[in-house]
């Protein structure tokens, strides 16, 4: 199929971008998204002009690196699907695609496609962890009762894979469904209660540090998400960080 | 947010119970709604839950300007194409362009009868009573002025449809209660009320326009 499409430019953080026009042809129905921009790469870099740049990794719908905005959605138009599991088989003959990064204070645009998501570790690093012995004594996590419903909830929670896609989706660039998750996966279980208080309370605190904006239960991200995490997560966090900062010690 | 709005729709129950007296435009009914108007500016207990009540319509209109302002500063650069219709509801997303419009509709409902009942020259009834019941008949039967009150009433109460058809489920999430069996019927409640609630205000002003031969 033939394709016409426009792409944002931009070549670094300081500089202003804009839409680039495109035309591709003989894109095999059958490749991925990513595939597509790889063979628009190839011509571009034969040409002499230089390729576009977009972040992707394992290309299986599992590590969270790839993203774009793709016809006004992140991820494109297929439900539950990352940009890299996306195929070209959803789009038709003739069709134009916008192809934009995140759109996010808290995401620069490092160049063209990418953004800069480290925002997203600096809340892991602000509470999403346990923190276990590890001097030789380590307890077998087999050997503590976790409720089947826990553990599948918890699960649940854990295959949020950090793409940013909710903050991109929601109008007001929030990102309570992936601060949330992560608060989710850890105080499911009884590893993770421990430091719940503090938990909820450091990462939401980073959250509101690195300038994602305040979330009023639109709920686009979920709709959004590739893994589908539900906005029973927000309402779980919102419930921890009531309950932390009336009972905080602090 | 979730808070002053509860405490709000509760306030828009207790109003339009007392004000669906209006639809009873007889003599002796409008004596009653005069004297239950002035029960309401003088019972002490609800002079009191009255100025909380301003004062949490203040605190939801600023704290609404607030998130607004910062959610736009969150996202400095927009998006060249955008298709929000396909992942949520429109008033979700504009409940400031809403609440912008409630305000309005109450700041100028306020002069019409709030200022008229405490300041005006409005005159009395055969009870004594302030004649506030006359004050809402003259304001919606009075001409061409009466039939455009009348519509930016019921524009109003659109406003405050699509603003409740949003708000009400999202306080419940907001204190973190969603749950499978419970958010459905909050939802179900939720749809309900910002459809008869702002239907049964905008039959009053609507009946009276009508009742005028
Ligand atoms: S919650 Fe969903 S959209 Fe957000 S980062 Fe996790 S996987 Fe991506
Ligand atoms: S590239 Fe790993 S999830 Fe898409």
């Amino acid at each position: 199929m033939d394709l016409k499409l426009k792409i944002w430019r931009q070549a670094n953080q300081n500089t202003k971008g804009e839409l680039k026009d495109y035309a591709i042809k003989n894109v095999s129905a059958d490749s991925s998204f990513l595939e597509m921009m790889d063979q628009l790469n190839e011509e571009l870099i034969t040409k002499g002009e230089e390729p576009v740049v977009f972040d992707h990794d394992c290309r299986e719908g599992i590590c969270g690196m790839c993203s774009l905005h793709i016809n006004g959605e992140p991820h494109g138009p297929q439900n539950a699907t990352t940009t890299c599991q996306l195929h070209m088989r959803k789009f038709k003959d003739g069709d134009t695609i916008y192809i934009e990064p995140w759109r996010s204070r808290a995401f620069p645009v490092i160049k063209d496609l990418s953004v800069d998501r480290n925002a997203f570790d600096r809340i892991i690093e602000a509470g999403g962890y346990v923190s276990v012995n590890t001097s030789g004594n380590t307890l077998d996590a087999n050997a503590m009762p976790v409720p089947k419903a826990d553990a599948d909830e918890a699960f649940n929670s854990a295959t949020c894979i950090g793409c940013g896609a909710c903050v991109a989706a929601c109008p007001n660039a929030s990102a309570m469904l992936f601060v949330s998750a992560k608060v989710s996966q850890l105080s499911l279980l009884p590893q993770g209660k421990v430091e719940a208080k503090d938990r909820v309370l450091n990462m939401v605190n980073q959250m509101d540090l690195e300038g994602f904006g305040n979330c009023s239960n639109v709920g686009a991200c979920a709709e959004e998400c590739p893994k589908e995490i539900s906005l029973e997560n927000i309402a779980r966090m919102n419930r921890e960080y009531l309950g932390a900062s009336l009972a905080s010690s602090k | 947010m979730a808070i002053t709005g509860l405490f709000l729709i509760s306030f828009l129950i207790v109003h339009l119970l007392g004000n669906l007296q209006l639809l009873d435009l007889s003599v002796e009914g409008q004596e009653k709604f005069n004297a239950y108007a002035k029960f309401m500016t003088s019972f002490p207990l609800i002079k009191i839950i009255s100025y909380v009540l301003y004062i949490s319509i203040l605190f939801h209109a600023i704290d609404g300007i607030v998130l607004v302002m910062q959610n736009r500063k969150a996202r400095p650069e927009r998006y060249k194409s955008w298709k929000p219709n396909t992942n949520s509801i429109w008033a979700s997303r504009n409940m400031g362009l809403l609440g912008t419009i409630i305000l309005a509709f109450i700041i100028m409902h306020m002069g019409q009868f709030w200022y008229q009942m405490h300041w005006g020259d409005i005159g009395v009834d055969s009870e004594g009573n302030k004649n506030l019941a006359a004050v809402v008949i003259k304001t919606y039967q009075d001409g061409s002025a009466g039939l455009i009150f009348v519509l930016l009433y019921v524009i109003s109460m659109a406003a405050i449809a699509f603003h409740l058809w949003h708000g009400f489920a999202s306080a419940f999430q907001t204190f973190g209660l969603n749950h499978k069996r419970y958010t459905p019927v909050i939802k179900k409640v939720g749809y309900g009320i910002s459809v008869i609630i702002p239907l049964a205000y905008a039959i009053i002003p609507v009946y009276i326009l009508m009742a005028k031969n």
